[in-house]
């Protein structure tokens, strides 16, 4: 009885969780927030899907080698940002002096590579959380 | 003495909490309570650093572009406490790591038996 | 007798933590030593350098950058220590 009553609320929850955690990522610049708490939002929904209905459910959907390939990108995505600073002349990681426009400020699409940055480490986070918890339960 | 202690309560709950998580480290023999007190003492730290940033009367920071010019808190301690809360995650998540392979390895998690089965092994 | 020696070895610690709490300059002045002109800076000019309204975002990505990017390291580095622990000794049969 208990188990049907867990089961059931958490499939209404975890798309409303996912959603919050998601608009945290992505009003990183006009909210408090950001890539960090947004991406363990999203990695902490993932840990209660794994809890309410077992490992492998969990491991059909996101298989053990998508989140490392995930996790690792995640890295890469915001070297590959910096680089953007080099190629048009200035220094590495340069937002303004790179000549990219800023938009007025206040608005979702402004602010030039912040929202670009916030993406990639929200995901990097979200991914990580996610393998850790599968290299710490799996066991054979 | 004691109305200055009071006028600067942050700092004293913080230094009530640390004193309780380093207690929990050194008195239990289970290795996952030790854990769970390394968590309190850098809670307590975190505490301690973002209050030290604090205005009366500041409102947080983000820049309400209607009216600037007002009195902001401090924002610079919550962005270094943001690194470091990112780096008491991994420590936490690399010390249950270690207490699974202990167990594997001993049966125990209890730091006593585990002294007790190596000196054994030794002799 | 297992729990009382620790409880003598933090009371004076905690004294000692006590003590310095008075001595810090009062909490919520808006002229501490913490809020010096690092702070004015990035309060006045956050918006028209960086772009966003959020002034923590801003530090964290815009004035201080190199640092996010080796906090991401550190969690990757984080994660490659964990499987290493937990799955490092297992023979390859080829």
């Amino acid at each position: 009885m208990p188990d049907l009553i867990i089961r059931e609320i958490t499939a209404l929850l975890l798309p409303f969780i996912q959603m919050y955690g998601i608009y945290v990522i992505m009003h990183g610049h006009l909210s408090p927030g950001g890539g960090f708490a947004g991406g363990m939002i999203v990695g902490v929904s993932l840990v209660l899907y794994i809890l309410v209905f077992g490992l492998d459910s969990c491991l059909r959907k996101v298989p053990h080698r998508l989140s490392s390939i995930v996790e690792s990108f995640g890295t890469l995505w915001y070297a590959a940002v910096g680089f953007v600073g080099l190629l048009r002349g200035t220094s590495f990681l340069m937002n303004k002096g790179a000549g990219i426009s800023l938009g007025t400020p206040g608005k979702l699409f402004s602010s030039g590579l912040i929202v670009v940055i916030t993406l990639g480490v929200g995901i990097k986070v979200a991914s990580t959380v996610l393998s850790l918890l599968y290299t710490l339960i799996e066991e054979d | 003495m004691l109305a200055k202690l009071l006028h600067n309560y942050p700092y004293l709950i913080a230094a009530l909490i640390f004193a309780v998580g380093c207690y929990t480290v050194l008195s239990h023999s289970n290795l996952m309570r030790k854990v769970i007190g390394i968590n309190v003492m850098e809670t307590a730290v975190f505490l301690f650093f973002v209050a030290a940033g604090n205005v009366r009367g500041g409102r947080p920071p983000i820049i309400d572009l209607q009216n600037p010019d007002q009195l902001y808190v401090n924002p610079l301690p919550s962005a270094l406490v943001l690194t470091g809360i990112v780096v008491g995650v991994s420590v936490t998540a690399l010390a249950l790591a270690l207490v699974v392979r202990i167990n594997r390895q001993f049966g125990t998690i209890d730091a006593d038996e585990i002294a007790a089965i190596r000196s054994r092994e030794n002799v | 007798m297992r729990k009382l020696i620790p409880a003598l070895v933090i009371l004076p610690c905690l004294a000692a933590l006590l003590l310095l709490a008075t001595e810090l300059p009062p909490y919520g002045n808006p002229d501490n030593p913490a809020n010096n002109e690092v702070t004015a800076r990035y309060l006045e000019k956050g918006v028209e350098e960086a772009g966003a309204t959020n002034i923590v975002t801003d530090i964290i990505v815009d004035y201080r950058a190199y640092d996010t990017l080796i906090e991401t390291t550190v969690l990757f580095t984080a994660l490659i220590a964990v499987m290493l622990t937990l799955k490092g000794d297992r023979k390859h049969h080829a």
